[in-house]
C-alpha cells in the first residue's frame, strides 16, 4: 500500500476544531511543511498537544501567533512570548504538564492504558486536583491519557508503506504520538521503497502511520 | 590569583561533586559551565532530556537535527545513543540519572525547590525539571546565594510555586556550600572570598553550622 499523499489530499483531512499533536522539540523534529499548511489553510479553534511552542516563527509557532489554536498542552511555553500573552490575556487556555508526564499520558493514550502513576508533580501545583495512590508505601499521582484526532509528525525518511527513521534528536515526541491520534500524517525528506529499510532499522512501525507527505529538506 | 565571577565559582565548585561514570543532566544557563571545570580523571555522561546520552558542544559543523535541551545546537560524542522523550524521562525517572544540576529561585530547609514560575510575572512551564527532581539520585541546585536586589533566595519556607517537595540534595552558590539534611540546612564550606557571618546574613534560613567550616573545594580547578 503506498500511504504518499499530495498537497491536495493533504488539504482536505483539515477541520476547524480539531485536537492535534505535534512532534517536535524546540522546533527540532517538528512538521515544519505541515505547520505551514495549516497556517494557509486558517483552521482555527484547534487543540495543540505539544512538547513546548518553540518560538514565533519555529515549531508550533506560526500557529500560535495566527491565533489559530484555543487550547495548548505543553511543558514549557517561555521561548514564545505570543503565547504567554494570549494565556494572560485569556485568549487561550494553557495547561502546564511536566514533560516526562505529557510524555507518559501520551504514551498511556496509544497503549491502552488508563493512566499512569508518577511521582512527578506530588506537593506542587501538578498534583492540584488529581487522585493519589499509594503503591508499596510510596505516593504517587494518577496521571489520564491523552489522545488526539491528528497526529502530526516528522520523520526523516519514510518508506512508501509509512515505515519511519528519525535522525539525531529529532526523533523526541514523534514515536509516541504515531500511537496515539485517530490520523497520523508524517512529513518525511525522503521517500523510498518497501523494502529498502531493513525491519531492524525501523524506528516507528508504518502501521501506525497513514499519510506520509515527502517535502525535501526544510531550513 | 585573579577573581572569578560568581558563575565561575558555582560551576567550579560542582564540577567537584561528579563522580567517574557518573551519568548527568545539567539544566540549562548557568549549570552548563560546569563540564569546563571536571578534575583530570573524571568522565561524566550528559543526558540531554530531549533524547540523547553523550551530549557534546556543537562542532564546526551545525547539524540541524542535533540541540541540547535549550534548542541550540550541539553534538554528540561517540559512543553516545539517541532516543524518544517516553525513553529520556524513563531514564529520568526511573533513576538512571545520577545527578541533575538545577539553577533555583528559592530552596527552603526542607529541601524544597521553586525555579519554574512566578506568579503574575513569569510562567514559562516546567518542561522537564519536575521529573528531573523527582528521579534523579541527587539534586544539587546552583545558583547565585541572593536575588539580583539582594533578597533571600535560601528560605525558610519557598513562598513561590515548588518545582519539587524535599527533593534538593545540595546547595552550591558563590559563597557557599550547604546540605540539605534531616536536621536543616548543613553549612560545608564556605568561599574564600565570604566570611560565615556573610553567609549567614545573606540566608534567611536556619543553618547548622559546627566546628570550623572547610574552605569550598576543588576551586584549583579555575586556574586551569
Amino acid at each position: 500500500m503506498n500511504k504518499v499523499i499530495g498537497k491536495d489530499e493533504l488539504i482536505s483531512l483539515f477541520e476547524d476544531k480539531a485536537t492535534i499533536m505535534m512532534g517536535g522539540f524546540m522546533g527540532v523534529g517538528a512538521p515544519k511543511f505541515l505547520v505551514s499548511i495549516l497556517v494557509e489553510q486558517g483552521v482555527k479553534d484547534l487543540t495543540l498537544i505539544t512538547s513546548d511552542t518553540a518560538t514565533p516563527d519555529t515549531g508550533v509557532g506560526p500557529l500560535i501567533v495566527n491565533r489559530q489554536v484555543k487550547q495548548i498542552i505543553a511543558s514549557h511555553i517561555g521561548t514564545n512570548p505570543e503565547t504567554g500573552r494570549q494565556m494572560i490575556a485569556g485568549e487561550t487556555v494553557v495547561e502546564l504538564v511536566p514533560q516526562g508526564t505529557l510524555a507518559e499520558r501520551i504514551r498511556a493514550g496509544g497503549a491502552g492504558l488508563g493512566g499512569i502513576l508518577t511521582p512527578t508533580g506530588l506537593g506542587t501545583v501538578v498534583e492540584e486536583g488529581k487522585e493519589k495512590l499509594l503503591v508499596n508505601g510510596k505516593e504517587y499521582l494518577l496521571e489520564l491519557p491523552l489522545r488526539a484526532d491528528i497526529a502530526l509528525l516528522k520523520a526523516f525518511k519514510a518508506d512508501k508503506a509509512g515505515n519511519l527513521i528519525y535522525r539525531q534528536s529529532a526523533r523526541n515526541f514523534n514515536p509516541i504520538m504515531a500511537l496515539a491520534a485517530d490520523l497520523v500524517i508524517v512529513e518525511v525528506e525522503e521517500v523510498v521503497e518497501v523494502g529498502e529499510l531493513k525491519p531492524d532499522e525501523v524506528m516507528t512501525p508504518g502501521i501506525l502511520v497513514d499519510k506520509v507527505i515527502c517535502c525535501g529538506r526544510i531550513s | 590569583m585573579r577573581t572569578y565571577s560568581a558563575k565561575e565559582l558555582i560551576a567550579c565548585r560542582v564540577a567537584g561533586e561528579m563522580r567517574d561514570g557518573d551519568v548527568v543532566n545539567l539544566g540549562i544557563g548557568l549549570p552548563t559551565l560546569v563540564s569546563n571545570y571536571l578534575p583530570e580523571g573524571i568522565n561524566i555522561t550528559l543526558q540531554s532530556e530531549n533524547g540523547f546520552v553523550g551530549l557534546a558542544p556543537a562542532g564546526s559543523e551545525i547539524d540541524p537535527d542535533l540541540v541540547n535541551a535549550g534548542g541550540k545546537p550541539a553534538g554528540i560524542f561517540p559512543g553516545g545513543a539517541t532516543f524518544d522523550s517516553f525513553m529520556s524521562f524513563a531514564l529520568i525517572r526511573g533513576g538512571h540519572v545520577d545527578v541533575t544540576v538545577l539553577g533555583g529561585l528559592q530552596v527552603d530547609q526542607n529541601g524544597n525547590l521553586a525555579n519554574w514560575m512566578i506568579p503574575g510575572k513569569m510562567v514559562p512551564g516546567m518542561g522537564g525539571a519536575m521529573d528531573l527532581v523527582a528521579g534523579a539520585k541527587k539534586v544539587i541546585v546552583a545558583m547565585e546565594h541572593t536575588a539580583k536586589d539582594g533578597a533571600a533566595k535560601i528560605l525558610k519556607s519557598c513562598n513561590l510555586p515548588l518545582t519539587g517537595k524535599g527533593i534538593v540534595t545540595l546547595i552550591v552558590t558563590e559563597l557557599a556550600v550547604i546540605r540539605v539534611t534531616e536536621e536543616g540546612l548543613l553549612l560545608e564550606e564556605i568561599s574564600p572570598y565570604a566570611t560565615v557571618e556573610e553567609v549567614v546574613a545573606k540566608t534567611e534560613a536556619q543553618l547548622i553550622i559546627s566546628g570550623d567550616i572547610a574552605t569550598m573545594k576543588g576551586l584549583e580547578q579555575l586556574e586551569r
